[in-house]
């Protein structure tokens, strides 16, 4: 299982064993991991799963699409790290992927 | 539609005559089976004849996220509600406009309602609840709307407009005829009187506006709109100013005044949560969320289709109304267990429908939140209960679902 680290907005760290074909937002949630609040619970919809990809992960992981990129830009806190969890699919490529969490969703 | 007719028996009508878009189904509060029939036989309806001429209505909680995600096929403009807006005026609001216009603006002004700013106003928001919760008398009956929940909301909106305080009610004035007319919801204000008052409106705020001009250290709206570029001009567009006022007045007003009262019957419907909330205020934050699902004090959003699409088996053509029933998709028993039900403790609360999902959910649904959260934790603090002693009157709309009065007596710890 890809090991993954998830680092709060106050600097707490969480490093999970994640399942591989879950989203990112799914394993957070899966774990109790404070701060990923998945409204819509993984339909791009809603942007409460906002996470900053680590720049040295930032290209396995992917990049966000047209709906992603419509979301995200409601953020006011939004940096060229941003992606929504739920649009990251955990494969095994991402193992020792770092991931911050912002100060707040909305 | 004549209101002297009864309301036809959801259950036995042919389904093509169901029009969940008349106003009465909220007034009397008698839209559940109308609901529970589309959603079980016909989720995607075609309503050919209501008022508010032809209209597709969404009405299962999936089916609401796909169409609320797609702002491609189902566009926003030219307005959000079910009917059109008067001739005369021809109000332009980001809410009813597709990307890129609507990003620009809405990025303007969505910074005031961020959770690092609402953390600063927790204080001042709370001591305006002690105040208001303070002053009620106990052991005698009063109108619960307007003694809290419209005193709370609209000390909120002066707050955020940063609106002279002793003018605040014109706020609600404002918002209650803006959201209350008949051609666009099915509401019952005069239109002389909608007219003048969103005139007053427009003068009022381009008094304000150019008063403000120039500040730089002000964080409320008005300040917030100057200081952006793609609004900076806002002033010189009377239809696009008043217009996004009046969303701003109606989306920080109607939603949050009517889940501050719907809270309230809620628990008095299911006394069994009310012991839950006695025993543990600690679930005040996942109750919040449950009130707002079940309140759902926006019943509709509509969408107008950009192209010719089949959504569900069935063919939508290019210019057809498309209503996202809100408040049918929280009901969906699919999607969310015994929807009926209030349920202080649900293990997802937020998922819910009442924000919307997409690029136009709701921006302050953080700031909705916190007010309800702060006005729960200091009423826990002082009644042992709220009690609902006879029968709310509700609003006469099909958007807003709401309440006139809400007769209470408060019991002391």
């Amino acid at each position: 299982m890809p090991s993954i680290t998830l680092i709060e907005y106050n600097g707490a760290s969480h490093t999970i064993d994640a399942d591989p074909g879950k989203s990112l937002m799914q394993n957070a949630v899966d774990n109790g991991i404070p701060g990923i609040d998945a409204d819509c619970g993984g339909a791009c919809a809603c942007g409460t799963c906002h996470c900053f990809v680590e720049p040295a992960w930032r290209q396995a992981s992917g990049e966000p699409d047209a709906m992603e990129e419509a979301m995200l830009g409601m953020r006011p806190d939004r940096t060229e790290l941003s992606r929504l969890s739920c649009q990251i699919q955990v494969t095994e490529d991402l193992d020792g992927m770092v991931v911050r969490l912002p100060e707040f969703q909305m | 539609m004549n209101q002297a007719v009864a309301l036809p028996d959801a259950l036995t009508m042919p389904l093509a005559d169901i029009d969940v878009s008349d106003p009465r189904l909220l007034e009397q509060d008698a839209w559940r089976p109308y609901f529970a029939r589309l959603r079980a036989e016909d989720p995607v309806h075609y309503q050919a004849n209501s008022i508010f001429g032809p209209f597709w209505s969404i009405t299962r909680f999936e089916d609401i996220v796909a169409v609320d995600s797609d702002f491609k096929a189902f566009s926003s403009e030219p307005i959000i509600v079910i009917g059109d807006a008067p001739g005369d005026l021809p109000l332009e609001m980001f809410i009813a406009m597709d990307p890129p216009k609507h990003d620009l603006q809405r990025r303007a002004v969505q910074g005031v309602v961020a959770p690092r700013n609402l953390a600063e106003m927790e204080g001042l928001i709370r001591s305006r609840v002690r105040d208001i919760l303070d002053g009620l008398p106990v052991g005698e009956t009063f109108n619960w709307v307007d003694r809290v929940s419209i005193n709370l909301t609209t000390q909120m909106l002066a707050t955020l407009f940063d609106f002279p305080f002793e003018q605040r009610a014109k706020l609600t004035y404002w918002s209650d005829l803006a959201a209350g007319t008949p051609e666009m919801a099915g509401g019952d204000v005069s239109h002389e009187e909608l007219m003048t008052g969103m005139m007053d409106c427009l003068q009022t705020f381009t008094h304000l506006w150019h008063e403000r001009k120039g500040r730089d250290n002000g964080f409320d709206l008005i300040t917030l709109l100057q200081r952006d570029p793609s609004t900076a001009d806002l002033v010189d567009r009377p239809m696009e100013f008043l217009g996004n006022l009046v969303l701003l007045i109606v989306g920080g007003n109607d939603t949050t005044r009517n889940s501050a009262s719907g809270g309230v019957l809620a628990l008095n419907q299911f006394p069994g949560e009310y012991d839950k909330l006695r025993a543990n205020h600690g679930l005040i934050p996942g109750m919040v969320s449950e009130i707002i699902r079940w309140q759902t004090p926006l019943a509709h959003m509509r969408r107008t289709a950009a192209h010719d699409i089949e959504f569900r088996g069935k063919q939508i053509r290019k210019g057809d109304k498309v209503v996202m029933w809100y408040l049918s998709g929280n009901r969906d028993e699919t999607a969310i267990e015994r929807p009926d039900d209030f349920i202080i403790d649900r293990s997802n609360p937020r998922h819910h429908i009442s924000f919307g999902f997409g690029i136009h959910r709701c921006m302050g649904n953080r700031l909705a939140e916190m007010q309800l959260r702060i006005l729960w934790e200091e009423i826990m603090q002082r009644f042992s209960r709220v009690e609902v002693v006879g029968e709310p009157e509700r609003v006469r709309s099909n958007f807003v679902r709401g309440y006139k009065t809400l007769p209470v007596r408060l019991h002391p710890l």
